[in-house]
């Protein structure tokens, strides 16, 4: 938050917020036992049998049960807690699937935040409350961090592949976002703030400011700019390149036996180096575009790559925003 | 072997079981007596300690060593915690602050907490608590410290030239491709350390071995030598995975092939594992041994046995193979997948087991004992409470779900510290305590003692504890201007910091003053078990005239039922 009013307690703002301190609380409350339970042993011992103390101090040996019920005592404890924290972390990693998608890309040393309908911001994100939110991040350059306190979520932000990870915001407020990877010189000053705003103040944002094309209709100009098409697309014979209708979320089988699935990651991959991955049946001929379209750019092909349909029939991409503009044949089942 | 100096030990000494003599009287007459002569005034030349192969005195070269090197370490950390007193940059440029908390943790970690109590009280003690004449590689034992002052030389000569600022993790491909500092040098002496350390380990495994004394079998052995064997366990078995990974660093940074960095084809996540795999198990070289030095300290200040020994002993052995198996919870947001992260969350939680036997069995040793609350012991109880909170801390990141939200903030700052300084720190001041009479013959000043243990333990937790919070709260680590709402905890962190600066000073202080002004030590002021104590203090440079034979387990205090209260 804005003020610089003490805290304690870090404000909660997401749905999963309340729950991972239900957790931690619970961990607090263990450890102020057992802190408590030997400290006060240690206390209580140390008073009792200290020298010249007139107590009975005839030589003891612990009943194996003893050893053995201390062996045994954390156990069920951290396989009770295990199981608590790997449920909710698991539900943390999973999306739903109609969650919208913000993409980042993040460089030493800021934020820049794209949102389906195509409008930008820059260390600063807004989103509206009671939708599933999901980050599909990367970095231009090292290792950073999307981490926000107050929603109690942070994933890491890699160069060269394409990290996840989403939320709910259920309080409106302005709350920190950090960079929470080290990352250089600037690591301290690459921060912003996250506005949740109700989804009327949100619409009325979005429709707000510079108009900026839709990462789709971006996507079809760059492939139009660098003539994919002149292979992948399915009119042109004998077929030199897999065709891309339908690719995204698909499993494809590699040249050299193995299978993988069509994601991000995977598809940045074959256009920045395509010799990595080459498709069954196919010559490795595809020249190779590392450096030459940026971070964003591949950003917005890999948005019309989607357009084009999912492995599934549907587009992943479950925002109305991203649908205006684009050419989305196939889009729909 | 032949020992020059056997003729001079008296037998008597050896076995004489009195406590101490009120010290003080006896200074006034001494300097008009020839001291017995030690393997510290047997000969005074620069030669005859730089060329030394007597383990005790590459213990005290080791002790010299890496108190200059704590002393930079601490400097590097009261200039940032006096930095981070605002949340506006005052002191330094953010590039100056990044270098400084770089500068603590390679300097702090590798050259300080690594060979603290290993090279310090290990190499002094090792051999003679299993009843041996020195260890089983003298000259490859002088060859380790050779090795790590040429390390640490370099890690200090990279400083002056103008240091480097990639944190003590190196992670790539900030380390490989972008930084602009001296990681090379810096790497070249972290990899020479590497190897002092892997040499330590292997004299003290083999030295377990073969060199115990007849009688000394592994169940009456003491449980400091318990824990310094599955240290070096760890030692040999992790450190060449460091050596690997920073040649694989510098290949790419110096050539330009492509290992970690993607824009060479390389993956970055490579490193962390790599890394991690040596640097988790790091922890546990760090920590074990001090667990050695506080069942010895429980032991001898409540004359009693060590509660579930064999407990304790196997408890060591078992965190070093479970440490092996954790290092993947350093990447729970790394985006490695979500069911390996499962797999290191329990593993890491598995660890509580050990540790709670340890824990459990110390408090139960003071059951029944007969309790001395002098300087070591303090240090031994302020350790019990610590390493309860850093242990317990430890379960929040091995839950995922936490942390997700308290990985890379103050709250795992405050946790590794609690282990590190609260664990390790405080095992070898109270080590060094125990000891000190043995290594110098001098006893120190008790008052001033127990003063700045109990100034360690409240200057500690009023740096660390606020932390805590602040990590919950959000602060990332590694953070040279943060937002004015967590101003307040900071400035009690570094109040903290300024009282455990003067803290250590202190025992830097009286335990000079003593090597001149201290009481004399009798054999075993502290009336303790274990041969190291049934050889004068100092020992003679052969440390037994005569071979011992070992006839009691380890911690044979008379049942104090039996025994009039001697106080």
């Amino acid at each position: 938050m804005d003020n610089a009013e003490f805290q304690l307690f870090p404000d909660a703002a997401s749905t999963v917020a309340s729950r991972v301190d239900a957790l931690f609380l619970f961990m607090t409350a263990l450890t102020i036992f057992f802190t408590v339970a030997i400290a006060g042993a240690i206390l209580y011992l140390g008073i009792r049998y200290r020298r010249g103390a007139n107590v009975n101090r005839a030589q003891y040996s612990p009943p194996l049960w003893l050893e053995l019920s201390w062996l045994l005592t954390p156990v069920p404890v951290v396989i009770f807690v295990f199981i608590w924290s790997s449920q909710l972390f698991l539900e943390m990693q999973r999306p739903p699937k109609d969650a919208m998608e913000i993409r980042v890309v993040a460089k030493q040393w800021m934020w820049k935040l794209q949102h389906p309908s195509g409008r930008r911001e820059i260390d600063e994100l807004h989103v509206p409350t009671g939708r599933a939110v999901r980050m599909t991040m990367i970095s231009e350059d090292v290792i950073h961090s999307f981490y926000v306190p107050a929603f109690r979520i942070k994933q890491d932000v890699l160069p060269g592949r394409y990290t996840t990870t989403w939320f709910e915001a259920d309080t409106p407020g302005t709350y920190h976002l950090f960079c929470a990877e080290y990352c250089g010189t600037n690591h301290s000053r690459m921060k912003g703030r996250v506005v949740v705003q109700t989804p009327s103040e949100y619409e009325e944002w979005l429709g707000g400011g510079r108009r900026d094309q839709s990462p789709v209709v971006a996507g079809a100009a760059l492939y139009e700019q660098f003539r994919c098409g002149s292979c992948h697309a399915q009119t042109v014979t004998p077929l030199r390149a897999p065709p891309l209708e339908g690719i995204y979320g698909r499993s494809v089988k590699l040249a050299n036996g193995a299978t993988v699935t069509a994601d991000d990651s995977y598809l940045r991959e074959s256009i920045t180096r395509p010799a990595a991955k080459v498709v069954a049946g196919f010559q490795p001929i595809m020249p190779v575009f590392e450096g030459q379209i940026s971070e964003e750019g591949l950003s917005d092909l890999l948005a019309y790559l989607k357009s084009l349909g999912t492995a599934d029939g549907v587009t992943a991409d479950g925002s109305g925003g991203a649908a205006e503009g684009g050419s989305r044949e196939g889009a729909k089942p | 072997m032949s020992d020059p100096h056997g003729a001079t030990v008296s037998p008597s000494t050896s076995t004489s079981p009195q406590p101490s003599s009120p010290p003080g009287v006896v200074t006034v007459t001494r300097p008009a007596v020839r001291d017995p002569v030690n393997y510290l005034n047997v000969d005074y030349s620069w030669k005859s300690w730089l060329l030394t192969v007597d383990h005790k005195r590459i213990g005290i070269l080791y002790l010299l060593s890496i108190t200059f090197f704590f002393v930079i370490g601490g400097a590097a950390a009261v200039a940032f915690r006096l930095e981070l007193m605002t949340p506006k940059a005052d002191l330094f440029e953010s590039e100056t602050y990044n270098k400084l908390f770089t500068m603590h943790g390679v300097v702090m970690i590798f050259f300080f907490l690594i060979p603290s109590i290993p090279a310090v009280l290990g190499n002094f003690l090792v051999p003679l608590m299993v009843g041996a004449r020195d260890m089983a590689f003298p000259k490859l034992n002088l060859a380790s410290w050779y090795l790590f002052m040429i390390g640490g030389l370099t890690a200090v000569w990279t400083m002056l030239i103008g240091g480097v600022d990639t944190g003590w993790t190196f992670y790539t491909p900030y380390s490989s491709t972008y930084s602009n500092t001296y990681v090379m040098a810096t790497a070249v002496a972290v990899f020479i350390t590497g190897f002092s350390s892997i040499l330590t380990g292997l004299n003290i495994i083999v030295t377990v071995h073969k060199l115990r004394a007849p009688g000394m079998h592994w169940f009456r052995m003491p449980l400091f030598i318990w824990s310094h064997y599955a240290a070096s366990l760890i030692m040999i078995l992790g450190t060449p995975v460091l050596a690997v990974t920073i040649l694989l660093v510098a290949i790419e940074r110096g050539l330009g092939i492509g290992i970690f960095d993607p824009k060479l084809g390389g993956d970055p996540i490579l490193f962390q594992h790599l890394f991690w795999f040596y640097s988790h198990p790091a922890v546990y070289i760090m920590i074990l041994p001090s667990f050695g030095v506080i069942s010895e300290i429980i032991a001898a200040f409540s004359r009693n046995r060590v509660f579930g020994y064999r407990f304790v002993a196997f408890a060591s052995l078992g965190i070093a193979v479970l440490g092996f198996l954790v290092w993947g919870h350093h990447m729970f947001v790394s985006g490695q997948s979500a069911y390996a992260g499962m797999v290191f969350s329990i593993l890491s939680l598995l660890i509580a087991v050990p540790s709670a036997i340890k824990v459990f069995n110390w408090t139960a040793t003071l059951y029944r004992g007969r309790l001395r609350f002098d300087t070591p012991l303090l240090y031994a109880l302020g350790f019990i409470g610590l390493f309860t909170i850093g242990g317990l801390t430890g379960l929040f990141l091995a839950l995922l779900a936490i942390d997700v939200h308290v990985h890379d903030t103050y709250f795992i700052v405050a946790h590794f510290h609690y282990i590190m300084v609260g664990g390790a720190v405080m095992g070898y001041l109270g080590g060094l305590h125990y000891w000190w009479p043995k290594m110098t013959g001098r006893l120190y000043p008790e008052g001033w003692a127990r003063l700045s243990a109990i100034l360690v333990f409240v200057g500690f937790n009023l740096t660390f504890f606020p932390q805590f919070v602040l990590g919950y709260l959000g602060m990332p680590r590694r953070y040279h201007i943060y937002p004015p709402e967590w101003q307040t905890l900071n400035v009690m962190s570094s109040a903290g910091a300024s009282i455990l600066g003067v803290a250590y000073l202190f025992p830097i202080t009286y335990l000079i003053w003593s090597l001149k002004f201290g009481p004399r030590a009798s054999a075993n002021p502290w009336d303790a078990t274990g041969l190291e104590w049934q050889v004068p203090s100092p020992p003679t440079t052969h440390n037994f005239a005569v071979t011992p034979h070992v006839t009691e387990d380890a911690y044979a205090y008379p049942d104090s039922a039996l025994v009039g209260d001697a106080h």
